[in-house]
């Protein structure tokens, strides 16, 4: 049974495009010293935010993003129909206490670092579907709590590989709109989760890279479109190596992304920065989505942007057992 | 049948691209590693003497002298962690600075550090241990052993 909304084996069109009328980043301290400091809302100069704890800190980072979107499109809190935001610690602790004091209706979700479009999708389902007219999704991430959850205390003298990444302190809101001004959400492909046997923990881009070129790739089959519509097809946290080897397997695949192919955690830092890799964590692809790219679709350096949040949907827990790291990535089509 | 041709198939594709993350992923800079890791552990050994060398010359026996070394050295550690030294440290010397006494006195008082926001009984408690306890169970566990062969041996 068809819908009339659903493209191909994954994919879907928004048949009434729902609208970005507002968005919003707050960055840690790291964030800022990279090359889009003047690109985000706001940037930390602590990474506690003013409270005692990592944990309270990013609740608050995901809390006053959301706030700060609202704000900026004049509204208030009550006038967005629901939240759907997720992070990266158990139980998603960090939306949950956010919607807590935000006290707007709220879905939590969790797709590692992919949450981002998995919000972003999800509420233009919620508009596009008539369920609702304001909604937010919103993604946050904060190097410490990460740090404590999946690997080292921080003051452990530890030597961290090549390949590993720096999660990012940082957070995106979006509020999608049934009407208003803005860039339109077109379409969406739903990913699969992709597991190509990789295990190493210091090496999540490898992992991901996988599923980011499955989901691209089945986009232009689903959507039928050429493979350089885009202005740019950004994916979510593969960082340089993940990226090279999604560069390889898009060739693979014949797909010729470049040269408007990036990654957001190639780019959120500097290569003087110290973050081996890159960056990576649900703060990534949505600060730089709700800072610079969004940004730069709104003064039209970019009309066209495919957004593949790309996620590791690792447990430290099972990668003991002895099992693998699953990969996923959703993608996003924004377009002016 | 077709199960066992599609476990086949997947195989061969997660070969391949285990190739192709060899080709692409970074080497590590091992010489480089390796001689930081030479330097700083003989500078924390050679500090060690130093201080167990002062020790005896101050009327010390040899094996009390070792023991206060040990004391010192896992002291100066702890402060070191504390101080936010020890992991710049460690980033850059590696298995330098993990292998020696001090590198375990690390382990112990950044997971105390670490914990302490969840209070002393679940948080420094309970976690203390938690990077350092491997050392701690498999230490007993070998000088146990080497105990019971030197009991055997012995009689």
């Amino acid at each position: 049974m068809g819908t009339n909304k659903k493209r191909g084996m994954q994919s879907i069109a928004f048949t009434n495009p729902p609208v970005i009328t507002s968005w919003a980043s707050i960055v840690g301290p790291k964030e800022g010293e990279g090359p889009w400091q003047k690109d985000f809302d706001w940037v930390l100069d602590d990474y506690l935010y003013g409270e005692d704890t990592w944990e309270r800190a990013e609740t608050k980072l995901l809390r006053e993003t959301v706030k700060l979107a609202i704000n900026k499109a004049s509204l208030e809190t009550k006038d967005v129909e629901v939240l759907l935001a997720g992070d990266l610690l158990n139980q998603t602790i960090t939306s949950n206490y956010a919607a807590r004091e935000l006290q707007i209706p709220f879905l939590g979700v969790y797709g590692a670092c992919s949450t981002m479009a998995e919000s972003l999708l999800l509420s233009a389902m919620l508009v596009d579907g008539d369920f609702y007219a304001r909604v937010i999704g919103a993604a946050c991430s904060h190097h410490y709590t990460a740090e404590r959850q999946f690997r080292f205390p921080v003051e452990q003298g530890v030597q961290s590989a090549p390949t590993s990444q720096w999660t990012a302190t940082a957070a995106g809101a979006v509020i999608v709109e049934k009407l208003g001004i803005g860039s339109y959400i077109t379409c969406a492909t739903v990913g699969k989760v992709i597991d190509m046997g990789q295990a190493n923990m210091a090496d999540m881009g490898t992992a991901m890279a996988p599923a980011a070129v499955h989901t691209i790739k089945q986009h232009f089959a689903d959507m039928d479109r050429p493979t350089d519509y885009y202005d740019l097809i950004v994916t979510g946290d593969l960082a340089s190596y993940g990226r090279d080897i999604a560069e390889q397997l898009f060739i693979k695949e014949g797909i010729v992304p470049k040269p408007n192919y990036s990654d957001c955690g190639v780019l959120l830092y500097d290569e003087s920065q110290k973050v081996n890799a890159g960056g990576s964590g649900c703060g990534c692809s949505a600060a730089m989505l709700c800072g610079p790219l969004l940004k730069m679709m709104a003064d039209g350096q970019i009309n066209k942007l495919l957004f593949v949040a790309t996620g590791a949907l690792m447990s430290p827990t099972t990668i003991f057992q002895g099992e693998t790291i699953p990969g996923i990535a959703h993608a996003i089509a924004i377009e002016n | 049948m077709n199960n066992t041709t599609e476990d086949k198939l997947k195989e061969i594709a997660i070969e391949e691209y285990d190739n192709l993350v060899e080709q692409v992923s970074p080497k590590r800079p091992l010489v480089k590693d390796c001689i930081w890791a030479f330097v700083v552990g003989g500078l924390i050994c050679l500090l060690a003497q130093i201080i167990q060398n002062y020790l005896v010359l101050r009327g010390l026996t040899t094996v009390d002298a070792g023991s206060a070394t040990a004391v010192i050295m896992i002291f100066l550690a702890a402060l070191a962690t504390g101080l936010g030294i020890y992991d710049e440290l460690g980033k850059r010397a590696g298995a330098g600075s993990i292998v020696p006494i001090t590198g375990f006195a690390n382990a112990i008082v950044a997971s105390a550090m670490e914990f302490k926001r969840e209070g002393y009984i679940f948080g420094v408690g309970a976690r203390i241990f938690s990077v350092a306890g491997p050392t701690l169970v498999f230490g007993f566990a070998v000088s146990m052993l080497i105990g019971l062969i030197k009991f055997f041996i012995a009689s």
